[in-house]
Order: structure tokens, then sequence, then C-alpha cells
């Protein structure tokens, strides 16, 4: 199976939802399609589903058109955002629901359907709950139920629209593993709507990172974080530090120390303002170090890693990232040099318009 | 086919025209629309056509002749007159009694609760004959009445007493969810911030009821405005005292005068409509203030 | 919602219980005192004299009228609201304020006008009267009128319980069963009416008791023939006026038995519905 997305184009009103995406989806892997608000990952979903159609563009399934077919004739599973289960039918009945609206001479006999429906509810591993209604479940188990619902069809594509979105943190880990083990499992291809990055980058074998209808950038997780396409991958994809600087032969120069420029690939020299990680922002206690001079202010953080938030002589506060051992040297007060691993600069302003960018997942912010 | 697309890219977001209906992959909305159309045309777009056309058979000077005869004036303003007051009154009992079974558990609250409903279960003229009994001469409370001097039956008072259970259950439904979903943490609130319970109500709850009650109100008033039957038994039917706007059309049917019937229906329709829309209005600036 | 309110309380103090008794003492007053006239009226001369009332050609040919009036009003009236409510709720177009509109109208119409329009269109000197006469079809003075009547001032009570709801629930779940592979009437049949049934019986409680009990409409229209155009509401008028209390009341007495009845109902379904 190869699903080809060609040139999609979609206007609701005034409003662009996608402007000319193009995507090659590889049989059996988990694509996240990830972005703000906005972006037009959901309308890509529903395109690919069958619930909206496009203006422009082609959807081919192994060569077959795509978009010719109904959303009935698709054969896709799609989750809700809200599950959207069939209230007035138990957990069981939903999960039929696909076989048993199938033609007399495609249906599966009553055994048949009822034996799927119990392997299905022990993949999803909510057995013994297949006669409870929708408003008897918790939501983790309505997901459970969701995308066994979907599964039952045997999908050519699962598709899932922001289905962790309902859930609280920490059932939210628990079925992000559960839905990568399902997904394993069945080797069905699976398309995965988030505007979470880190459930985008933790899940997926690949992450479509959409904004303002188009793809910024396809990769696998670490290709993202590796090397982002843009100032708003950057962004979008974890907390930045901003700081200016002179840009001169591909090389960032702050006052005491450079740090490479990784994006863009070829930067115009100049004065520039870079974007960086905390985790990639290191500071020295040493007093003959190189880098720039700063000042401790806070320390925040638990676990392995802590946040020291470092106030610089222009009155900046920059976050640096440190591990717990190495956090015990330093105290509020103290002098420290700090200096930048790899920058990234902000060509477009990117990093301001961070209002629509909502890590749901950061780490403390300490930039109060 | 990219090609055609490209400028549009290009050139931003070319304006298009909003179609008249979002596309949906549900089925059956042309037929489902087509059916709610045709029925609605011919059901109320229809008639309601006649009621506005046929007044002006003579002109405007007939529909005025029809609408300022002292004895139809009389009816239209007994009508709306009394449904007015009983307006007032039913918003007041009806708060109260809304709070009274939002509030407060006493054995039998289902069995009133349901039996708020019933004036509009009831047929009309089983309360109207009701009525009239009741209040009658030799009635329960009209006996009792009359040892006082007091008339109610066959007078307008009959009237206004009619459409105190007609607009009721109208103000009772429309406050009891609101009431219902009040936050609680509101009156504690004010409480912690020192308001006695009567404050607390009237500068609390109360205006947090007030669309609601406003509400209640104008359904009363329109729906008591145009009642007939409750009313017709206990009216005494005077023209130009205790005849209401409604028998005034009868009348005028049956002296196959259409023109003068349909002026004097449109005239009660058109009461009905402005009322509406003015406390649409009041709810509206309501709401601007109050930030909903 | 559940049922225990907020803030919900137990009777004690002086206050509560002066506004409680208030509160029932005014519903003894307006409601109940009615429905006792009702009862007392009715039995005053015994449950002999009650029940001859019944077994009056008249007053059958009444119940057999209302009947049949019902069943056609309220089952026309219920697909309308299902047709109303599914194009309004489940899709988005231009104009639908308007229609919610139009189909409240009727609500603030009078039902004597309610009455009236019918007959500008089909009466004697109606815009359709002379031709309707031409063909030989009766509208007013007759059955058709009287259904059309009835119609008119029922018509918003079942869409208005569906439009709601349905808007609430959304598509979803029928956009789901359409993936799932679901046509349009198993979607119909299998997803969204399960899912309004409650409401629409209860709609369809409410029109029929409206239907049922319609006076000020069916009046104008009906041309008052006893044993051929008379509802039973019509009936307990003519009883009433012929003096004739005992009649009126036993008649009026089912009639208010099928308000209780319908009252009784919609308390149960609404606690289902919850």
């Amino acid at each position: 199976m190869t699903l080809t997305i060609d040139g999609v184009y979609k206007q609701f009103g005034r409003f662009p939802a996608l402007t000319g995406v193009s995507l090659e989806v590889r049989d059996g892997e988990f694509l996240s399609l990830l972005g703000p608000s906005g972006s037009g990952k959901t309308t890509l979903l529903r395109v690919l589903a069958g619930l909206d159609k496009p203006d422009h563009g082609w959807v081919y399934l192994d060569g077959v058109d795509f978009l010719a077919l109904s959303a009935r004739e698709r054969r896709i599973g799609l989750v809700f955002q809200q599950y959207a289960l069939f209230r007035h039918m138990t957990a069981a009945r939903n999960i039929a629901f696909g076989l048993e609206v199938r033609p007399r001479a495609a249906r599966p006999s009553r055994t048949e359907i009822a034996a799927r429906v119990e392997q299905l509810l022990a993949l999803v591993q909510i057995e013994g709950l297949g006669a409870r209604y929708p408003a008897q479940l918790s939501g983790g188990q309505r997901q459970r139920v969701a995308v066994a619902r979907a599964l039952a069809v045997e999908p050519r594509l699962l598709l899932l629209d922001e289905p962790f979105g309902a859930l609280d943190t920490k059932v939210r880990k628990e079925l992000r593993g559960e839905l990568r083990r399902i997904h394993d499992a069945t080797g069905v291809t699976t398309i995965l709507v988030t505007h979470d990055q880190e459930e985008a980058m933790a899940l997926a074998d690949r992450v479509v990172l959409m904004n303002h209808g188009r793809i910024e950038q396809i990769g696998a997780p670490a290709e993202l974080d590796a090397a982002p396409a843009s100032p708003f991958v950057f962004t979008f994809l974890g907390e930045t530090n901003r700081l200016p600087c002179e840009v001169a032969a591909g090389v960032a120069r702050f006052e005491g120390f450079t740090a490479p420029v990784i994006c863009p690939a070829h930067p115009a020299d100049g004065r520039a303002v870079a974007l960086f990680r905390p985790e990639d922002t290191r500071l020295d206690a040493g007093p003959k170090a190189d880098g720039l001079p700063a000042r401790v202010a806070d320390i925040r953080g638990r676990g392995p890693v802590r946040s020291i938030a470092c106030q610089v002589l222009g009155g900046q506060r920059l976050v640096a990232e440190v591990a717990e051992v190495a956090a015990e040297r330093f105290e509020i007060g103290q002098r420290v040099h700090l200096t930048v691993r790899r920058v990234v600069l902000d060509t477009n302003g990117a990093g301001r318009r961070g209002a629509s960018v909502e890590p749901a997942t950061a780490p403390v912010r300490l930039t109060a | 086919m990219v090609a055609l697309a490209t400028p549009r890219v290009a050139g931003g977001v070319a304006p298009r025209r909003r179609p008249w209906r979002e596309p949906s992959v549900l089925p059956g909305f042309a037929g489902a629309l087509g059916f709610t159309l045709l029925y609605v045309g011919l059901i109320i777009l229809l008639p309601l056509a006649a009621l506005a056309a046929r007044p002006w058979e003579h002109g405007l000077q007939g529909v005025l002749d029809a609408i300022l005869k002292p004895r139809t004036l009389a009816a239209l303003r007994l009508s709306f007159g009394a449904a007015l007051l009983a307006a007032f009154v039913n918003v007041a009992m009806g708060l109260l009694i809304a709070w009274v079974l939002g509030r407060y558990r006493f054995p039998g609250r289902r069995i009133v609760d349901a039996l708020v409903d019933l004036p509009f279960a009831l047929p009309t003229a089983v309360a109207g004959i009701a009525l009239a009994t009741l209040y009658g001469p030799n009635g329960w409370i009209g006996a009792a009445l009359a040892r006082g001097g007091v008339k109610v039956a066959f007078t307008p008072t009959g009237v206004f007493v009619a459409l105190l259970a007609v607009g009721l259950p109208f103000v009772v439904r429309a406050v009891q969810p609101v009431l219902d979903d009040l936050d609680a943490s509101l009156e504690e609130a004010a409480q912690t911030l020192g308001a006695n319970p009567v404050q607390t109500f009237a500068r609390v709850i109360l205006p947090a009821l007030a669309p609601a009650l406003i509400t209640g109100f104008a359904l009363a008033f329109a729906r008591g405005a145009g009642e007939y039957g409750s009313v017709i038994f206990i009216a005494g039917n005077m023209p130009g005292v205790s005849e209401i706007a409604p028998l005034v059309i009868v009348t005028r049917l049956e002296q196959y005068d259409y023109a003068g019937a349909a002026s004097v229906g449109l005239a009660m329709l058109a009461i009905s409509l402005l009322a509406l829309v003015a406390v649409n209005a009041v709810q509206v600036a309501m709401s601007r203030r109050g930030g909903r | 919602m559940s049922s225990p309110s907020v803030g919900a309380r137990r009777v004690a103090g002086p206050v509560p219980g002066i506004l409680l008794a208030v509160a029932l003492g005014w519903l003894a007053l307006v409601i109940g005192a009615p429905l006792a006239t009702v009862l007392a009226q009715a039995l005053s001369k015994g449950v002999g004299a009650f029940l001859a009332t019944f077994s009056e050609p008249d007053a059958l040919a009444a119940i057999r009228l209302t009947l049949l009036v019902a069943a056609i009003a309220v089952p026309l009236n219920a697909a309308f609201g299902l047709a109303a409510a599914w194009s309004i709720a489940k899709f988005e177009f231009r104009g639908k304020t308007l229609l919610l509109t139009l189909i409240d109208l009727p609500l603030s119409l009078s039902p004597v006008v309610a009455g009236l329009v019918w007959v500008l269109l089909f009466g004697a000197r109606g815009w359709f009267g002379p031709w309707l006469e031409g063909a030989g079809i009766k509208v007013i003075f007759a059955v058709p009128g009287i259904v059309l009547g009835t119609i008119l001032v029922t018509v918003p009570l079942i869409a208005r319980e569906l439009i709601p709801l349905m808007a609430e629930q959304g598509a979803d779940e029928e956009l789901a069963a359409i993936t799932l592979g679901a046509g349009g009437w198993t979607v119909f049949r299998r997803v969204t009416l399960p899912n309004v049934r409650w409401a629409l019986l209860h709609g369809v409680l409410l029109c029929n008791a409206r239907a049922m009990g319609e006076f000020g409409a069916v009046s104008v229209v009906s041309g008052h023939i006893r044993g051929l155009t008379e509802t039973l509401p019509l009936h307990v008028e003519a009883l009433y006026n012929d003096y004739d209390f005992v009649g009126a009341f036993a008649a009026a007495t089912l009639l208010a038995g099928l308000a209780v009845v319908t009252l009784a109902a919609k308390t149960v379904l609404e606690r289902a519905i919850r």
C-alpha cells in the first residue's frame, strides 16, 4: 500500500487550509501530521477520510484515484477527536458496526463478527468491557473502543485526529505506548494528527510538520531535531532562547563565543537573531572560561535535568538545561560564562510568532 | 492542474464567493430540506401570506376602519392588557415556584413539578369551562367572592384570572434550567463577602435569572394575548367590555367579513411579534452588558 | 443534569416554609382547583350520568374524529420535525436562522388566527374557495380544515424538541458510521434515530395532547356540525352551551385524563432521558 498525496489545495471561504500539499506515505509506517491549530493538518486528514473534498490536487492509493471514492467506499479507519462512539450502543456493538452494515453478501456471520469483536477487545486490552455503554467507560477506555471500531473493518489506513486531546497527562502517555504497540501488531499504515510535538516525536516513524497549510518539513524525529528546515520547525519542536548575533561565513558570532549555524544552510552575513535550545546551552563556572558573561538567576526542576536561568549583561534571561550532577556546581548569584553548541537564525521572526506554538509538555518555563 | 493552482498561492487567497451551503458527506440534505421547505411553505408561509394580503382589500382605510372601531380597540386592549398584567403576576409566581421546586425537598415535589405543565397539556376548552364554573356564582371560589361583593366570572377580571394559569408554565420552565445551572459558588462567594440572604438574592441570583424571566414573560404574554379557549367561557363576551380580540375575529368571520377578520388577526400577530422583537432587543442588550 | 440541584435543601425555618406554602397554594388555586372542578362536576350526578355521556352517538363521533385528526396531524408533524432537524442540525447553509424563525412563528399565533388563515385560503370567499367549490372539495367546515388548523397550531412542537438535541449531538457519529461503510438510510435508522428516540417520543406526546385538545383553530374551521365536524373539545363546548354540564364535564374529564396521562408519560420519559 502506498498513499500518494499530490498538490492538494483546500480553501474554506477566505481561509486557505491547504496550499499545495504533496506527500508520500509508505506502507506500514506510522506518520504524524504535526502543527499548530489552523496549520491544515486536520483538513488533510479529513480529505484522506473523504469528509472534505479538496479544491485541487490528487490522492492515489496504490495508483488508484482515492478521491473518486466516497468516504463510505474508502475503507479507512478514522478515530475522531471526541471518538464519536455511538452512545446508544455497547462497546461491542460499536466495534461490530462496520461489519454489520456491510451488504449481506460481504457480511461475516454473526459468530464471525462476535469472534472478531472479542479479538479486537483483546487487542486494545479492554476484554470484559464489551457490554458497557460509552457513558460507562473512562476516557482512555473510550479511545480504545474507538481504535478497535476503526480497526474492525480492516482498514487500509488508520487515521487518528488528536486522539489524546481529551485525556489527562498520565493516561495520555500510557495510551501513546498502546497505540504504537497496536500499530506494530497490526502493521496498518497509521496517520496521527496532533499539535503536541512531544507526542508526534515519541510515536511516529516520520513527522510531517505543517504550518499555514503547507508542509514545513518531513523527516524522522531525529532528522527534524538535527537539521530543522526552518526557524518555525526549530521553535515549534522545543523551547528556544533568543540572542542577537553577527553572522559571517556560516558562523554566528556572539560576545565571547561563536556557534555554527545549522539553519538556514547558507546564511547571509550581517546582523541576525539566533535561536538555540536550553539543552544546547552550556555554562562554565571557571573564572577564565570563554563565553558570554552571565549571572545565575534561578535554578529549577527535578529529576535528571535542571533548568538554570541566567541573566546576561544586556538584561536578557537565557535558560540552560544542565544535568543534575553538573547543576550542583552552580548557585544563584554566581558568575558564569555561557556558550552555545549550535544555533538557528530567526530569518522571518518565526520565533516571535510563537504565540500559536503550544508545546503541551514543555520543560519548566523560567522566562517568566 | 498544478499550474492552474499555482497563481492562487502566488496571489495569496483568492476571495471566493461563499457557497450557500457547506459541503458535507452526510446524505439526504436535498430531500430533507426540500420536504422541510415544502411543508413550511404550505403550512406556515401560504396561510400567513393570506393573512398578510387579505386585509388590504379595501385599502389602508379599510384596515384602519376594521382595527380602530371602538369595539375592536376595546377587545385588543382587553386581550393584550390582561395578558400583560397576567404575565407580570406569572413572572413573580413562576419565579417563586421554580425556586421552591429547585431549592427545597418536600414530599410530592415530583408530582407538583409535573403538574406545572398541566396548562400546556390540558385542552383550553376544558380549562375554560372549569374556570367559568369555579368562578361562577355557584362555583367554589365564585360563591365565596360573591359574598364579598367581588365578581370575577363574565367580567374583564375573569380574562385576567384565566390567563394566570395559561402563562405560568412558560415562566417556570424558562427559569428552572437556569436556576439549576446557577453556580453555587456564586451564592457562596456573596455570602463570604458579607451579603445577607436578601442581598444575595437581589444582587446575585436575580440578575442571573433575568434573561430567563424575560423570556418567560414574553412567552406568557404572547400566548395569553391570543388565548381563546380558556378565556371565552369566563369572559362574558360583552362587546366593548369583556370581549376578547380573538372573539372579534370569530364574529367578523361569521359575517363573512374576511378582510375585517384578517385585519384584526394581522394586528394581533404584529403586536405579538413586536413584543417578541422588543424582548429580544432587551436580552441582547443585557447579554452585552453581562459579557455572555 | 443530576436531579438534586445545586444548593438543594430541606425545608427548615420560617422563610422557606412560607415560600413553600405560597407556591403550593398558588398552584392549588390556579391549576388544582380547575382540575378538581372538572372531576366534581362530571361526577355531580353520579357515575351513571357520567358514563351515559359516552354512549351518545355524537360523543362517540367526536372521539372518533379527534383520534382521526391526531392520527393525521401528529405523524405529519413528526416527519416534518425529523426532516427539519436533519437538515438544520446536521448541515450548514445560509438562511437557517430565517427558517428557524418561520418554524417558531406559529407559537406566537393566536389559535383563532391559525384557524382564520385557512378560511382566508379555502373558505367560501377565500383565495381557493370558489375553485374548490367548483371541484366539489370541501375543506372549511369539514375534516380537511380541522386537520390543517390542528397541524398549523402544533407544527413546531416536535421540530423544537429535535433540532436543539440533534444540533448538540453534532454529526460526528453519523460521519463515523459513514467511514465504517454505512449507507445513508442505515446511518439514519441505526445512529440518528436511536439517539433522538426519547426526544421524538416526548415531542410526539406533547404534539398529540395539543392536537387532540385544540379548540380555537378548530372552532373557526369546523362549522360545528354535530356528529360530523365536532371534535371532542368542540363537543365539550356544545354540551356546555346546552347547559348539559354533566355531559360537558364528563367529556372534559376524558380530555383532562389525556392531559394527565401525557404529563405522567412525559415525566417518566424525562427521567429516562437523563
